[in-house]
């Protein structure tokens, strides 16, 4: 009998929401009629949006709610979303009508979205060219664009000025230094994340052994064609092995422990995102933000990734989501953001304004960067990749080897 | 009991009076009232919930709501149905919890449900159709008015001073006695215009609308997305519904393959998204046939009867020796000791499991650090010694647990027992192994199954102890050494980067068949060790 109940209390419990979402629309009519009729020329909605955003940006995004509800009427209701689970949960729910009608993820999520149809075509129209153009790239497939991008970043080398000044122009010599520098444990500190690895953090230094993730077209949009494989893929996983028998990189050294010896002045460089830089500026450091040496002879690319914000293709709101997208691209809101949350703006004109050191080195340091692919064949090789430079780091297999068999496992998948 | 009625004769002219009624029957008494409370309340939820079940238009509940509700008062008014009082319940949590999750499994592992096939095929097109949809280069945007002509949807837009309206069966047409304002129509003689609440009301109509801009189809059509600006777009793609296929412009035709749920060309290249079709036992051949997962998949299976077995030998082992040990008079302070062991026990299990993954780490963990003075052993990195680590901690989650059943039974056993194997000569070995431990496994032995059958699940220590780690190296699936069955489901499903529910549930079907046969082989054996008493 207490099943009953519990089933009874569920439906009930979700017919009142269904309620609530009726009445909201009701009450637009209701309410915005005498609004329409104060001031005809801001039309002014009611109604509720949903949006999903990981825990970095639930503050963000609610300050930026109360904005947007201030100027349209519309209020947004802001769902927290561990990071790990956001994309995962939304391709689960989107479809049975339960998911939210918009979400915040970074860029590489779009090829995913896309091939479960999740995510609703933007049409950015005359305001396409206001945004750089890689951050459109980034959130476009097949010449589609899916998401409205509000921030670039990549990662650089960030350098404790206490600890060491000049930085060298190798890798190799870096190393050098930061061993020998004043009080230092570890030479440079990159945060690979146990079991899965941290490709990301990884792919500067494998870009400057020549081993792009995908090959380009002329139009430079990725296509499906592996170009991580052959000589300078295999160069580089000898050199991971190398780098972990000298006790560079380690997989027991995950973001938390690589952030904590940067701020302890145990480790004279860290390569990580804007995402730290706060923590660091809190703490007093000295820091500068510099482009990651070479390892392997040429420039190091990082990725370049883009935060932006999608419209879910099952949402019931699209007129709304429209608006809130629509809000996302303005000036007011992309300068918001950046305050809130210090990473570049997408929209060109707010980049601009920026005066700012630490920016300007992420810049620099993405400056022959490259976009995170984001057509679906990446969400695969993101899996096998970690998987097999954790094998080199920790010794479990032979570098070459592992590279090949990473290859062929991708692309098994394909 | 049973010779009462012949024994006692006077009885016999009671039985001719109305038998006894029960508490929840007789007026008189509050139990009645607590009765009609309850199922008051059970009807006013069950009523609600049907309603509510008509409103979301939630058929499969509403049926369900129903049948359960006029079971329930049937089963709970009638004199008959006694049995049902007390089975209604339960059988209502079995059909809840376990039937409809076991059926909805089942059905998932004969679909190619997952990536790229995440909704039904109305969905699919509809999303192909929208994503093919661009704008045409070089075309302005219209500030746009949404309109109602005669209850249809129009938009009016002003292109070079002239004032155009169109909707979906008409092109746009002029209209010259509209009114514009500030290059913007804001009346049109016999259409209403719509305010911003109206367009909300309606907005699957106003974002589907599509106006061509003339006759010439070829020309595109006019759309908006937000309804204050509209652009001119064209698809790249013709769905012909009647054919069921897509032309893109290059005449290449994508064909629906209901097999496949997806459009494929000629050529092998398909249109993003597919839909969920049946494929039938697919996803059950994979498993042995495709050599990408076949390999693991047989490894992790023994893998997982190891860790299983092990566990519940070692568990129990430990458990039970402790159970001797402390069950001995002569130890003092046994009180305290019991209640310490039980303390592992009062943690939850995945938190134990994470603490114990930062005391393992390699190079920073308590273990290697403290306790073996700086050591570096590659506790959960190196296959063997992860899976050891493993048995490990679920033997220390896991001892506690049999050493209070192992106390509670051997308290159980009669102290003659022993006194007779004493009075016999029997050493306190022979006693252990010929009065104890029979008498022990009688008592234990399906709690030893239900144990198997637990660690054989155990998806929260794998987990949040190892991930499944040390991967192996090379293998197609982001799998590893110690993974067990149901966090290769985990993986396949979730981890790979490319989700596949319908083979995940193929996976928990097996797993079901596989726990569900070794379950049913254990208790019949242990009713052979019934026998013993």
């Amino acid at each position: 009998m207490r099943k009953s109940f519990l089933a009874a209390a569920a439906v009930g419990l979700s017919l009142t929401l269904a309620a609530c979402g009726g009445s909201s629309s009701e009450s637009t009519s209701a309410t915005s009629e005498p609004m329409a009729s104060e001031s005809s020329s801001a039309p002014m909605a009611t109604g509720t949006l949903t949006i999903w955003v990981d825990e970095s940006r639930t503050e963000t995004f609610k300050s930026i709610g109360e904005t947007f509800m201030a100027e349209t009427g519309v209020s947004l209701d802001v769902v927290e979303k561990p990071s790990a689970d956001l994309k995962n949960d939304f391709i689960r729910d989107a479809p049975t009508g339960q998911g939210p009608d918009l979400i915040v993820t970074a860029n590489d999520a779009t090829g995913d979205l896309v091939a479960n149809g999740l995510a609703a075509p933007l049409e950015l129209g005359d305001k396409s060219d206001a945004f750089s153009e890689a951050a459109v790239r980034a959130v476009s497939l097949e010449g589609q664009v899916y998401g409205l991008p509000y921030a670039i970043e990549n990662i650089g080398l960030v350098r404790n000025n206490a600890m060491v000044q000049d930085t060298p122009e190798t890798f190799a010599e870096l190393v050098e230094q930061g061993r020998a520098a004043e009080g230092a444990e570890f030479p440079i500190v990159i945060q690979q994340g146990g079991d899965a690895g941290d490709p990301y953090h990884l792919y500067p230094l494998q870009t400057s052994f020549g081993a792009d993730v995908f090959a380009t077209d002329a139009n430079g949009d990725y296509t499906s064609e592996l170009a991580m494989g052959g000589p300078e893929g295999e160069a580089f996983a000898e050199w991971l092995k190398q780098m972990a028998d000298e006790d560079v990189l380690s997989t027991s050294i995950d973001a938390d422990k690589a952030k904590q010896a940067f701020l302890d002045g145990t480790a004279p460089y860290i390569v990580t995102g804007p995402w730290y830089v706060a923590d660091f500026l809190a703490a007093d450091m000295d820091i500068s933000v510099l482009p990651i040496p070479s390892a392997g002879g040429e420039p190091a690319a990082p990725f370049i990734g883009v935060q932006a914000v999608f419209m879910s293709s099952q949402s019931e709101n699209q007129l709304l989501a429209q608006q809130f997208i629509d809000f996302m691209g303005t000036k007011e809101t992309q300068d918001a953001l950046y305050e809130a949350q210090g990473r570049t703006p997408a929209l060109t004109e707010s980049a601009e304004a920026i005066d700012d050191p630490i920016v300007a080195g992420f810049g620099e340091a993405g400056a022959n960067g490259q976009s995170i692919p984001t057509i679906p064949e990446m969400a695969t090789v993101w899996t096998y990749w970690g998987g097999a430079e954790v094998s080199i780091l920790n010794g479990t297999a032979e570098p070459v080897e592992a590279w090949q068999t990473m290859i062929a496992n991708i692309e098994s998948n394909f | 009991m049973s010779t009462e009625p012949t024994t006692q004769p006077p009885r016999l002219e009671q039985t001719t009076q109305p038998p006894r009624l029960s508490h929840a029957r007789d007026i008189s008494r509050p139990g009645f009232y607590v009765k009609l409370v309850l199922m008051m309340l059970v009807n006013a939820f069950g009523v609600y919930g049907i309603m509510a079940s008509y409103g979301l238009e939630e058929w499969g509940v509403l049926a369900f709501l129903v049948v359960a509700l006029i079971v329930a008062d049937y089963v709970y008014f009638s004199k008959r149905a006694l049995a049902g009082k007390y089975l209604y319940p339960g059988l209502l949590f079995l059909v809840v919890f376990q039937i409809y999750v076991m059926v909805t499994t089942a059905v998932v592992s004969f679909t190619n449900y997952g990536d790229g096939h995440n909704d039904d095929k109305e969905a699919a097109v509809t999303q192909i159709q929208r994503t093919s949809d661009r704008r045409v280069d070089g075309t302005p945007t219209y500030p746009v008015t949404v309109l109602d002509r005669g209850g249809d949807v129009a938009f009016a837009i002003v292109d070079d001073g002239t004032p155009l309206v169109g909707d979906a069966d008409e092109p746009l047409t002029e209209v010259p006695d509209a009114t514009v304002t500030d290059g913007r129509v804001t009346e049109v003689p016999g259409a209403d215009v719509l305010d911003f609440a109206q367009i909300q009301e309606r907005q699957d109509e106003v974002l589907s609308l599509r106006v061509d801009v003339t006759d010439n189809p070829d020309d595109g059509w006019l759309r908006t997305d937000n309804a204050s600006t509209a652009y001119i777009a064209k698809s790249l793609l013709v769905y012909d519904e009647a054919a069921d296929t897509f032309t893109d412009p290059e005449g290449k035709v994508y064909l629906a393959d209901p097999d496949q749920g997806l459009f494929v060309a000629e050529d092998g290249s398909s249109l993003l998204p597919g839909w969920r079709v049946t494929v039938g036992f697919e996803n059950y051949t994979v498993m042995f046939t495709d050599s990408r997962l076949a390999g693991p998949f047989a490894s992790i299976l023994t893998w997982t009867f190891a860790f299983s077995i092990l566990s519940v030998l070692t568990t129990f082992a430990l458990g039970l020796f402790l159970a001797v040990v402390f069950n001995d008079a002569r130890v003092k302070g046994r009180r305290i000791y019991r209640a310490l062991f039980i303390l592992p026990y009062a943690f939850p299990g995945f938190l134990a499991a994470l603490v114990w993954r930062g005391l393992l780490n390699e190079d920073f963990g308590y273990i290697n650090e403290v306790l073996l003075g700086g050591a570096s052993i590659p506790w959960l990195a190196d296959g063997n010694l992860a899976k050891l680590s493993v048995l490990g901690v679920n033997l220390w989650l896991g001892f506690p647990y049999m050493f209070l059943v192992a106390t509670g039974a051997l308290q159980a056993i009669p102290d003659e027992l022993t006194e007779a194997a004493v009075m016999d000569g029997a050493g306190p070995v022979r006693r252990f192994w010929r009065i104890t431990l029979p008498l022990l496994l009688v008592a234990v032995a399906p709690l030893l199954i239900a144990s198997f059958a637990f660690n054989f699940n155990n998806f929260s220590l794998i987990y949040m102890l190892t991930g499944g780690g040390p991967n192996y190296p090379g293998a197609p699936l982001p799998i590893g050494e110690t993974d067990i069955l149901i966090s290769m489901i985990y993986a396949v499903a979730f981890e790979s980067g490319i989700r596949r529910y319908g083979l995940a549930s193929a996976m928990s079907i097996i797993i079901f068949v596989v726990v569900g046969l070794v379950s049913w082989l254990g208790f019949r054996q242990t009713r052979k060790l019934e026998e013993v008493m």
